[in-house]
């Protein structure tokens, strides 16, 4: 289990390390208590039968999203899994857009035609939700060819679990990416457990990502996945480089989920105690008290907590009052003149 | 004018696109500085460039991958899988990903592609190099799927197929490859969903798709020259979108169908046009519909064995003949 590490001390030297300023530091913790909100409250929602098919939570594992998404320029595109309320909410799409697709209504980001697995919204930068495991990570590859190839300067995020690294495009990609030395960022989240066996169960090395990125002459980079600025700084680093043209990242998070793979997992293969260890280093947690060392005062915090849950409460009763989607729109977009006509 | 080969027609209709619209770019293995295995893409990198024509690792996932997310966000990419056998190997993006995303994201998603690849039997390279896998592609809703028979129809269906806004599967056969035909000066667009009457006739109508365009054309010389039968040919070019109309309308004419299908039997694409045609013109049959197909096996690598199991001219000859009791 990754640690908290020391701050770096400041030039000041009071022991905090404030590069991150903070404004940042304000909007880090806003993203991750959004995230956590929204999170929490699909899960209640679900539990009212409000949200319908699966749907697989990102509780515990917020500063990840929240530290790349605060560190991500507008035009930078993310690519998420079927794990990606989180990532998509962190771009600034609204929790009633995330919220009404997960209910499966007409005002969700896909009208309920794509479903909690498949968020997507590209004027957020949000290039889609991928629900098979490691197919979005050649996708991403193509397009920082694009940005490579047209002189654009945005990065490709690709966010992925532990699991992802054992399946066969998770490799063809690092490898075409280092290649190329495409603009590109891979993520991997592990959060320990792929489903529902142990990671180390099934992987031939400790780290899953880290310790393959030597094969695709990449360093090896582990991170504090539950410390929103230790994600902040390491994304901003990745950035750097790869709007320089020097080639992409991979970047191995450390943490855990608070509840189960999916909707249907209860997590009782989690040994005893584990989940409440981790929920010692809960990322918000965490955060609460950094805002403190560095002297926010709990009203504003409270103001912060206080906004996210009107933003999640007022979505939650958008969308509970939101038609489902009308049945004319079974047959639209399957091809790019708009309709589904596959013979004259 | 120019007589040019197939694989010749790719070269130009490839050079075609990518000089007009610098979004075109080019992928795959061994296709830039080799040419090609199949030296269908001969001259692209030193006309093109590097940056434009590239050659990929063994990676038909990243080559497949890499090519949506390139379209997803502004180029139009051609991606080569070198055999269409190896569909198998990244079919998740054939499958799940090119087609789909559109439709998941409500139509925010586009994904303007085209994935060349060598199809089809003939080069007694055994039953994981030969197929036809037009079928795998065909029944996917959200893709397009086009396989030309000629060389002005493999530059003017390319050329197509790269300007349209949809994924595209466009199958080269292999066996093709050497074969020549006509070809004129300028630019070259044709238009998708269409099929072609290749040799019009009165007595039997026979569908064919790519290396079976020419057999079928050689068995209605025969039919017609040893038989009496006057058949007409309609090459179907495009599966997706299936021009049916042509189709149904040769049918009235005839009163008999005929489908030759390079394919193993089941779920062939002549059984989705049998059964069009048995919903929309069933009165207009004059007797069974008859489809002509490999039989349902794997393909073998030896030649007189592969040169058994594909429909011949000797084959369609004798199906037509003896469904027309002549």
């Amino acid at each position: 289990m990754a640690t908290i590490k020391d701050r770096a001390p400041s030039p000041a030297g009071s022991g905090l390390n404030d590069d991150i300023g903070e404004k940042k530091r304000l909007a880090l913790y806003r993203s991750q208590v959004r995230l956590r909100e929204a999170e929490q409250r699909a899960f209640d929602l679900f539990l009212q039968n409000l949200v319908k098919g699966t749907s697989h939570l990102s509780l515990g594992q917020e500063a990840i999203a929240a530290g790349f998404g605060e560190a991500m320029q507008k035009g930078d595109l993310s690519f998420c899994t079927y794990r990606g309320h989180a990532h998509t909410l962190a771009r600034g799409v609204p929790v009633e857009k995330v919220l009404g697709e997960l209910m499966q209504r007409d005002n969700g980001l896909m009208r309920g035609k794509g479903g909690s697995m498949h968020l997507t919204s590209e004027e957020h930068g949000v290039m889609g939700s991928y629900a098979i495991i490691g197919a979005h990570l050649p996708i991403a590859c193509g397009a920082a060819w694009r940005a490579q190839y047209k002189g654009d300067k945005d990065v490709s995020v690709c966010f992925f679990g532990d699991g992802t690294t054992n399946i066969g495009a998770f490799h063809e990609a690092l490898n075409f990416a280092a290649v190329w030395k495409l603009p590109v960022v891979f993520v991997c989240e592990n959060n320990l457990y792929m489903e529902y066996t142990p990671i180390g169960d099934v992987t031939a090395v400790e780290h899953p990502a880290a310790d393959r990125a030597s094969a695709y002459g990449l360093p090896r980079i582990v991170i504090d996945g539950n410390d929103a600025d230790e994600v902040y700084r390491t994304a901003q680093k990745a950035f750097v480089k790869a709007r320089a043209g020097e080639g992409p990242s991979l970047i191995e998070c450390m943490t855990y989920r608070h509840s189960g793979h999916s909707r249907a997992d209860p997590a009782k293969y989690r040994p005893e105690g584990e989940l409440e260890k981790w929920k010692e280093r809960d990322p918000i947690k965490i955060y609460r008290e950094r805002l403190k060392q560095f002297g926010v005062s709990d009203a504003t915090i409270a103001d912060i907590d206080a906004s996210v849950m009107k933003e999640v409460d007022d979505a939650t009763e958008a969308c509970k009052a939101a038609p489902h989607p009308p049945l004319d729109i079974l047959t639209t977009d399957v091809y790019a003149d708009g309709g589904w006509a596959w013979r004259n | 004018m120019a007589e040019i080969s197939y694989r010749d027609a790719v070269i130009r209709g490839i050079a075609q696109e990518m000089a007009r619209d610098n979004d075109v770019v080019f992928l795959g293995e061994d296709v830039a500085k080799a040419g090609g295995v199949f030296k269908a893409t001969v001259g692209l990198y030193e006309q093109f460039g590097p940056l434009r024509v590239r050659d990929t690792p063994i990676s038909e996932q990243a080559i497949l991958g890499a090519a949506m997310g390139a379209a997803m966000t502004g180029l139009k990419p051609i991606a080569e899988i070198m055999f269409s056998d190896f569909f198998a190997v990244c079919f998740d993006y054939i499958a799940n990903e090119f087609p789909k995303s559109r439709y998941m994201s409500n139509g925010q998603t586009k994904c303007p592609l085209v994935v060349r690849t060598g199809n089809g039997a003939g080069s007694r390279f055994g039953a994981q190099h030969s197929q036809s896998v037009e079928n795998w592609c065909m029944m996917i809703p959200g893709l397009k799927v086009v396989a030309p028979s000629t060389p002005l129809d493999v530059i003017g269906l390319l050329a197509a197929a790269v300007r349209d806004p949809d994924p595209v599967i466009f199958l080269e056969h292999k066996s093709l490859y050497a074969t020549k035909g006509e070809v004129p000066d300028g630019e070259i667009l044709d238009t998708l969903g269409t099929a072609k009457i290749v040799r019009p006739g009165k007595d039997a109508t026979i569908i064919a798709l790519a290396l079976m365009v020419p057999r079928a054309l050689a068995a209605a010389e025969t039919l017609k020259a040893e038989h009496g039968i006057d058949c007409e040919v309609v090459d179907v070019r495009s599966l997706v979108p299936l021009d049916t109309q042509t189709i149904l309308g040769s049918v009235a004419k005839t009163h008999r169908l005929f489908t030759v299908e390079e394919n193993p039997r089941l779920c062939g694409w002549g059984a989705e046009i049998v059964s069009i045609v048995a919903d929309e013109a069933f009165y207009d049959l004059d007797g069974p519909p008859v489809r002509i197909t490999t039989p349902h096996i794997p393909l073998p690598a030896a030649d007189i064995l592969e040169d058994i199991v594909l429909p011949t001219p000797a084959r369609i000859v004798e199906t037509v003949r003896r469904s027309l009791g002549s």
